[in-house]
């Protein structure tokens, strides 16, 4: 390995990784990726933290990080998941957010880390920008997701769950 | 640290979840309300998933693999308040049980953000955001059927009668609770249990349902034992026959 190995440079690697149900976002934006750690062996210790305890991808997600690192050549790594920092949806990013935004779902409300019902009610249409809108159900087809509609441009839309 | 009072503390929240959580997928298909179908699917798959975290931190403390605790355990194995593994019976009983044990659960993970355990802290700092979802739906349909019609007020009147001594069964103390509470691991099932009752009463408060008198209930005790009514065993075999039949099949 190049001594020029940092965790800056595999974090940028890590970008093409994307959250399979959401194939706009990358783990970088989604927040997900906790630490990237490199010793004095060059063996790479990446963290990740799961967004919901019982999310489905993220083994896949897992897998596509160990791939990219073996990809560029990687051959002492780990890829942990733990909840030592644990994840909310303050921690998508600007990009990430604009990428959701752009993909057709609202950008989850950002929030002081105590969720109240008004947070949950409250989404801005991500078709026309209106705040008028009204939510169905907290519980959406995948468990980060919550459905609302829109009483400006009457679409059905989906928001990022706040959590 | 006290492993085996810890071990004791994270079974019996574990199983309450895997086997709530079951009971809450046979609600996928059959819900009232398709809005309601999707809710208990996804609660399901939220409690399921943090059993199995639950599970990993069992692991690491030296016991079997997830699969292997989850589908390989008898009925008197298994740590879970009675509660849990009764039937769904008719959406009015699913509905009050929903209510009572999230409440519950969102407030131990609340307690347990505290938890001088570090894995548990963290775990529950996490899932007590999930937690707060389930909570507060199961509010929601609380106030709206609670003050709607005098049948279903009716009809969830006989249901929070049915399942409240069942209810006092998630707070039966462990043999463990001096050392939890001296060990700054968890504050105790009684400081729990006086935070619900305060919970409860809240939301009843908001409706046109009557609280049975608190000291009037005799609690279904003996889960926490592995003492179970005749409905979890089924539960448990037709949950493991997958895994049997094939244990690598893949989840
Ligand atoms: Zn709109």
């Amino acid at each position: 390995m190049s001594n020029q190995l940092s965790a800056t440079k595999i974090k940028s690697w890590l970008e093409v990784v994307k959250d399979p149900e959401i194939p706009v976002l990358s783990l970088n934006d989604l927040g997900v990726i906790t630490s990237v750690h490199i010793d004095t062996n060059n063996k790479v210790t990446v963290e990740m933290t799961p967004t919901f305890a019982g999310c489905p991808a993220m083994d896949v997600m897992r897998s596509d990080v160990e791939d990219v690192l073996k990809e560029h050549g990687i051959e002492e790594f780990e890829v942990r998941i733990s909840f030592d920092v644990q994840w909310n949806s303050n921690m998508i990013s600007e990009k990430g957010r604009k990428a959701l935004k752009s993909f057709g779902l609202a950008p989850p409300p950002q929030h002081d880390l105590i969720v109240d019902i008004d947070i949950i009610e409250h989404a801005q249409c991500p078709h026309c920008g209106s705040e008028n809108t009204d939510m169905k159900t907290p519980f959406g087809p995948t468990l980060c997701r919550s459905m609302h509609y829109c009483n400006n441009c009457l679409n059905a839309f989906e928001q990022f769950k706040p959590i | 640290m006290n492993t085996e009072a810890i071990k004791e503390l994270v079974y019996k929240m574990a199983d309450d979840l895997l086997i709530l959580g079951h009971r809450n997928s046979e609600w996928t298909g059959f819900g009232p309300l398709l809005e309601e179908d999707i809710a208990f699917s996804s609660m399901a798959q939220d409690k399921v998933g943090q059993s199995w975290q639950m599970y990993k931190i069992l692991h690491e403390l030296g016991d079997s693999e997830p699969d292997t605790v989850a589908f390989m355990r008898n009925a008197n194995q298994f740590h879970n308040a009675q509660f849990v593994e009764l039937p769904n019976g008719e959406y009015d009983f699913s509905l009050i049980r929903h209510f009572l044990f999230d409440s519950a659960a969102l407030l131990r993970y609340q307690m347990l953000t505290e938890s001088s355990y570090t894995p548990l802290a963290n775990l529950t700092k996490k899932i007590k955001g999930e937690a707060k979802y389930h909570s507060m739906h199961a509010k929601i349909w609380m106030k709206q059927l609670g003050s709607a019609t005098e049948e279903s007020i009716q009809r969830l009147q006989n249901a929070l009668d049915e399942a409240m001594p069942y209810a006092l069964g998630l707070f039966e103390p462990s043999p463990y609770e001096a050392h939890l509470i001296k060990d700054k691991i968890f504050a105790g099932e009684e400081a729990l249990q006086i935070l619900w009752q305060k919970e409860v009463e809240s939301i009843i408060e908001e409706t046109q349902l009557i609280l049975p008198d608190w000291n009037s209930l005799i609690p279904a005790l003996g889960g926490r034992n592995g003492q179970h009514t005749e409905h979890l065993q089924p539960l448990l075999d037709e949950m493991s026959e997958v895994f049997k039949v094939d244990p690598s099949a893949d989840w």
